[in-house]
C-alpha cells in the first residue's frame, strides 16, 4: 500500500524542517551528484557539526580551527560573544576553509534546509574556487595549511615557554600591526610544508643570524675598498614593499625565534591574501552556485514546494542590496554583486539581448558552464567586474560614481549609469576593489648602514590621500621590531608632503 | 565524497585562552571597573559579574591606512535622482566617505566603546586581589582537618587498583630469568650435542645417546615452560601515606557599633565594610573563624544574619565590645595557636571617660595577642576622643595596629584595599 503511494508521489529527501545526520549525507549526496554533473571540481569536503559557542571560537581565530594565543583572538570573541547575547548580530550560518579536505563548520541550531543551503554555498561553492581560483593556486596551499597551524601553534607556545607570554605578545602585536604589509604581491611564494618548515627551521635561524650580521658587519674595511664598498652599498637596492619579509631577514637587532614569529604572521597574511581579494568573486560564485544547486534539486523532484519556498527567502536576504540612501546601508554587498554578476554572465550567454553582442561579443552563445568556469578561475574582484560588469548590470543596480574633494564643499556626480558613463562607472567600480587602491603605498626606502642604522619608509600617496591617525602608532612596532629610529615620508606629486617620527622611547 | 563529523560534544571554550591574554592586558581598565562597581552596588549583590567598558581608543590595534582627506572615488548603487555633473553639497557631520574603506567591520561600530562582561568568579578575584591578612602564621595546628595523599613509594602488598603494572611486570620478568636460569642452560648444552650428533654421519651416530638427549630436552623444555608468568611474589602496589595538610588558623573578630548616634547611613558603610571583609575570608581562607559582635552600651556575641540584618539600638560603650573580644579570646583562641584578627567600625562617638578605657584594654590586652586591628571611624564630622586615644595605640603599635577615615561610601574600596593590602616582604615569606 504505502509503497504504491509513495511510488506515486515525487521522492522529496525530506519533509519535516528536522536536521540528521543521515539527512545531511542524503542531501550532501545528492547536491555533490548534481554539482559534478555542473562540472564543479573540488576538494574533498570534510563537514563538521558545531554548536553556536564553537562558532563563536571559530570566528575569534579568523575562522582558523586553530591558532596561536594572542590577546586581539580573545577580543575578538568577547567581541562576538558580547553582540550574539544581546541579539546584535546573528552568527553566519557557515564557515569555510581553504583546505583540502575543505572543512565547513554547520551550526547545530540551524534547520535542514539551512543545513542544505549551507552544504551546496559551502562545500560545492566555495569549495571550487578555492580549488579554481588562479589566486588561491598560487597563494595558497590547501593540502598544507591545517598542518602548517599546528607547527605554528606550536612554535609560538615554546617561544612563550622558553621567553616569557610578555615578550612574545610584544612582538606579535608589533607583526600583526604590519600583517597587511607582510605580502608579497607579485613574487610566487614557495608552498609551505610543514615538515619542511620544520626541518629548514633551525638551520634557517643559524644562516640568518650569519646573514645579519654580515650586513652589520662593523670589523674596518681597508682603505682602498672604502670607496667602492659607499656606492655599493645602498641598502636596499630596491625599495620594499613586503615591510615584514624585509624585517625578518634584514632588521639587526632580533632574536632568531623573533624572526620566525614574523615568518608565522607573514605567512598567514599571505594566505588570507587572495580571500581579500576577491570578495566579490568569491561570495557570487558561493551564492550563485547555492542558488542553481538548490534550485536543480527542486526541479529534480528531490524537494517540496515548502523546502524551496524558505530557501529563496534565505537567498533574497543573502543578496539583497540596499541603496545608498538606506539606513541599511553599509556599501556594496559582495553576495549581491558577485551573484547579480555571475547569473549576468549566464543570461547573456543563453538570451543576449542587442547591447550584449556589442558589448561581449566574445560570451555571447557560448555554453554557460564553460565561460562561468572561465570567469572563475583567471580573475580577481578588480580585474572580473572590469570585464564582466555589463551596461544592464549598472542600470540594474543604478550605480553612479562620485568624487570627493576633502577641499570642496561639493561633492561631484562623475557618472551614472547611462551611455556616456558606463565604461567610466565600471572602471572606477574596479579600482574600488584594488587592494592597492584601498590600502596605502608603503615601502622600505632606505637604510643608513654605515651611519645610525635608521630607517626610511616611503608612502607614495595616491590622489593625495594622507595617512590615518594610527600611523605614528604603527611605526612605533615598526621600530621596535627594526630597533633603531623609523621615519616615515609621504610623498606627493609634488615631493615630500609630510614626515611622522616616533619619539625615540617607547 | 564527503566526511560528517560531529564536533558538538568538542570542548567550546577554545578561545578561554585567549580571553584570559586578553583580561590580563587590559587588566587596570577591569581593576578600575570593578573598584567603581563595588562602591556602587547595594550590599546583596556585591557578588555577581560586572560589566567592563574600555574606551575604542585604548583597544584598537593600529594600521596603516588612508585617512580623510584628498581625493576619493567612490561608487554607491541606487541612484535615484542623480545626473552626470550634479555637484552636492556634503552633509555637515558625514564626511562623505572619502574612500572606499576596507575593513568594514572597523568602521561599523567604530565610535563605540568596547564592552564586555565578566564572570562573579573573575569580578571577585579582581575585588579581592593582591590582598592578604597582614602578619599571617603558622601557629600550632591543632586541629587538622584535612589530609592529602603523598606518593610513598611502592610495596608488595595492596589493592588492586593500586597495582603498578610496569612494577609487576618487571619483577615477573626477572624471576623468570631467574628460575629458568638453570634449565635454560643445560637446554642449550642439550640442543648443541643433538646437533652435534646429527651432524655425524648417520653410521657412527649413537642412536641411543640421542634418544636419551631427546628426552632430556623434552623434560627441560616442560620445565622451562612450567615457569609461571605471573607469580603473585611479583605484584607490586603503588604505595599512598596520608599527610596532614598544614593550615594556619585564624579567627576574624568583625566589631560594629550599632549606637543611636550611628546613623542609617553610616551603618550602612559599616556593614559594606564587613560585607567586604566577610566575602574576602570567606573567599581567600576557607578555614577561618568570623567572630561577630555588635555594641551599643553592652556587647553581645551574634550570628551573621544578626550582625547585618538586626536593629537593635541604644547608647556607647566601645570598652564592652573590647571587654567581650578579649573575653572570647581568652576563652576559645588562646593566642599562641590562633592568628587572631580585628576589624572595629565606629562613628567615634563614645562615653567621655571610656576611650581611655578602650586604649587601655586595646594596649594592655588585645594588642599583644592580635595579628592585626585595624579600626574605621565612619564620620563626616570631627574626630572625637576614641580617635585621639587609638591614634596613640597606632603610634606604639604601628604593625599591629592600623587606623582609618572614612566619611562616605566611595571610600570604603579603597580603604579596604588599603588595609589589607599583601606586603611584599610577607607573600616571600610565607
Amino acid at each position: 500500500m504505502s509503497q504504491v503511494a509513495s511510488k506515486k508521489k515525487r521522492q522529496f529527501l525530506s519533509e519535516g524542517p528536522e536536521w540528521s545526520f543521515e539527512l545531511i549525507q542524503k542531501y550532501d549526496e545528492e547536491i555533490g551528484k548534481i554539482a559534478r554533473e555542473y562540472g564543479l571540481d573540488t576538494y574533498p569536503n570534510q563537514i563538521e557539526i558545531i554548536s553556536s559557542e564553537q562558532m563563536m571560537d571559530a570566528y575569534a581565530s579568523v575562522g582558523m580551527p586553530l591558532g596561536y594565543h594572542h590577546w586581539s583572538y580573545g577580543k575578538q570573541f568577547l567581541e562576538v560573544e558580547q553582540n550574539y547575547k544581546r541579539g546584535r548580530m546573528g552568527l553566519a550560518y557557515e564557515i569555510v576553509i581553504n583546505s583540502s579536505p575543505c572543512i565547513a563548520y554547520l551550526m547545530e541550531e540551524n534547520n535542514m534546509m539551512m543545513q542544505a543551503l549551507v552544504i551546496a554555498h559551502a562545500c560545492y561553492g566555495h569549495n571550487s574556487f578555492f580549488k579554481g581560483n588562479y589566486l588561491f593556486k598560487t597563494w595558497t596551499d590547501a593540502t598544507a595549511i591545517i598542518d602548517y597551524l599546528v607547527f605554528a601553534k606550536k612554535y609560538v607556545q615554546e617561544c612563550e615557554e622558553k621567553y616569557g607570554v610578555e615578550e612574545v605578545e610584544l612582538t606579535l602585536d608589533s607583526c600583526h600591526a604590519l600583517m597587511n604589509f607582510g605580502v608579497d604581491r607579485y613574487k610566487r611564494p614557495v608552498p609551505l610544508s610543514a615538515q619542511e618548515e620544520q626541518f629548514r627551521q633551525d638551520e634557517r635561524e643559524q644562516i640568518l643570524q650569519q646573514q645579519v650580521n654580515d650586513l652589520w658587519r662593523t670589523i674596518p674595511i681597508t682603505e682602498k675598498d672604502e670607496e667602492a664598498a659607499k656606492k655599493e652599498r645602498v641598502f636596499p637596492s630596491e625599495p620594499q614593499e613586503n615591510l615584514l619579509y624585509f624585517l625578518e631577514k634584514h632588521a639587526p637587532l632580533l632574536r632568531p625565534w623573533q624572526r620566525e614569529l614574523i615568518r608565522i604572521v607573514r605567512k598567514m597574511a599571505q594566505y588570507f591574501y587572495p580571500q581579500r581579494q576577491t570578495q566579490v568573486m568569491n561570495e557570487g560564485w558561493a551564492s550563485f552556485w547555492h542558488y542553481t544547486l538548490m534550485n536543480t534539486l527542486y526541479d529534480k523532484g528531490k524537494v517540496n514546494d515548502g523546502f524551496i519556498l524558505e530557501f529563496l527567502q534565505s537567498h533574497t536576504n543573502v543578496v539583497y542590496q540596499p541603496s545608498f540612501d538606506s539606513p541599511y546601508y553599509s556599501g556594496i554587498n559582495p553576495y549581491a554583486l558577485g551573484f547579480a554578476m555571475y547569473s549576468d554572465i549566464k543570461r547573456m550567454c543563453e538570451n543576449p539581448t542587442e547591447e550584449d553582442r556589442e558589448w561581449f561579443p566574445d560570451i555571447v552563445g557560448k555554453p554557460w558552464v564553460e565561460v562561468l568556469d572561465f570567469a572563475m578561475r583567471n580573475f580577481k574582484d578588480e580585474s572580473f567586474i572590469l570585464q564582466y560588469l555589463s551596461p544592464k548590470l549598472m542600470r540594474d543596480f543604478r550605480f553612479f560614481g562620485m568624487e570627493n574633494d576633502v577641499l570642496d564643499p561639493f561633492v561631484e556626480i562623475k557618472e551614472i549609469h547611462n551611455g556616456e558613463g558606463f565604461q567610466k562607472l565600471r572602471e572606477r567600480l574596479s579600482q574600488q576593489y584594488n587592494l592597492s587602491y584601498r590600502e596605502p603605498n608603503i615601502q622600505v626606502q632606505k637604510v643608513n648602514i654605515n651611519g645610525d642604522r635608521s630607517l626610511v619608509l616611503r608612502h607614495v600617496m595616491d590622489g593625495d590621500r594622507p595617512l590615518n591617525d594610527d600611523t605614528v602608532e604603527v611605526i612605533k612596532h615598526f621600530r621596535r621590531l627594526w630597533g633603531f629610529d623609523v621615519r616615515l615620508e609621504s610623498w606627493g606629486k609634488n615631493g615630500l608632503v609630510q614626515t611622522y617620527t616616533c619619539a625615540p622611547d617607547e | 565524497m564527503s566526511y560528517i563529523i560531529d564536533r558538538r560534544l568538542n570542548g567550546k571554550h577554545k578561545s578561554s585562552v585567549n580571553r584570559q591574554r586578553f583580561l590580563r592586558r587590559y587588566r587596570e581598565h577591569i581593576r578600575k571597573a570593578v573598584e567603581e562597581a563595588v562602591n556602587e552596588r547595594s550590599i546583596k549583590d556585591l557578588d555577581r559579574g560586572e560589566r567592563i567598558t574600555i574606551p575604542q581608543k585604548d583597544i584598537h590595534e593600529p594600521s596603516f591606512g588612508h585617512g580623510q582627506g584628498g581625493t576619493g572615488s567612490i561608487v554607491h548603487p541606487g541612484n535615484k535622482e542623480f545626473i552626470t555633473g550634479d555637484r552636492i553639497p556634503k552633509p555637515k557631520g558625514g564626511s562623505g566617505s572619502g574612500s572606499g574603506n576596507g575593513d568594514a567591520s572597523d568602521s561599523g561600530e567604530g565610535e563605540d566603546d568596547f564592552v564586555f562582561q565578566i564572570s562573579q568568579e573573575e569580578f571577585l578575584d579582581y575585588v579581592f586581589e593582591d590582598l592578604a591578612l597582614p602578619n599571617l602564621l603558622k601557629k600550632e595546628l591543632k586541629e587538622i582537618k584535612e589530609f592529602s595523599l603523598r606518593h610513598a613509594g611502592v610495596v608488595s602488598d595492596g589493592t588492586p587498583s593500586k597495582l603498578n603494572i610496569v612494577r609487576s611486570m618487571r619483577h615477573a620478568y626477572a624471576r623468570r630469568m631467574v628460575m629458568s636460569g638453570g634449565p635454560r642452560r643445560q637446554l642449550k648444552e642439550v640442543e648443541a650435542e643433538i646437533a652435534h650428533l646429527l651432524a655425524q654421519d648417520s653410521v657412527l651416530r649413537d642412536d641411543h645417546r640421542l634418544a636419551e638427549l631427546e628426552e632430556q630436552k623434552a623434560l627441560l623444555e616442560q620445565k622451562i615452560s612450567s615457569t609461571p608468568f605471573l607469580d603473585t611474589y611479583d605484584l607490586r602496589y603503588n604505595h599512598h601515606v596520608k599527610e596532614p595538610k598544614p593550615s594556619s588558623q585564624a579567627v576574624m573578630f568583625c566589631v560594629m557599633d550599632v549606637s543611636g548616634s550611628m546613623t542609617q547611613e553610616t551603618k550602612n558603610i559599616a556593614k559594606r565594610f564587613f560585607i567586604l571583609l566577610y566575602l574576602f575570608l570567606r573567599r581567600n581562607y576557607e578555614k577561618i573563624d568570623v567572630i561577630f559582635i555588635r555594641h551599643h552600651t553592652s556587647a553581645k556575641e551574634v550570628s551573621e544574619e544578626e550582625f547585618f540584618y538586626s536593629r537593635e539600638t541604644g547608647g556607647t560603650i566601645v570598652s564592652s565590645a573590647l571587654k567581650l573580644m578579649n573575653k572570647i579570646i581568652e576563652e576559645r583562641y588562646p593566642s599562641d595557636s590562633w592568628n587572631i584578627y580585628a576589624a572595629q567600625a565606629s562613628d567615634g562617638d563614645n562615653w567621655d571617660d571610656d576611650s581611655m578605657i578602650c586604649r587601655k584594654i586595646l594596649e594592655e590586652e588585645i594588642v599583644d595577642k592580635v595579628q592585626y586591628f585595624t579600626y574605621i571611624e565612619i564620620t563626616p564630622r570631627d574626630h572625637q576622643s576614641l580617635w585621639y586615644s587609638y591614634e596613640q595605640v597606632q603610634a606604639a603599635h604601628p604593625k599591629y595596629f592600623s587606623m582609618r577615615h572614612i566619611t562616605d561610601v566611595g571610600d570604603i574600596y579603597p580603604v579596604f584595599r588599603d588595609l589589607f593590602q599583601r606586603r611584599q616582604h610577607e607573600s616571600s615569606g610565607q
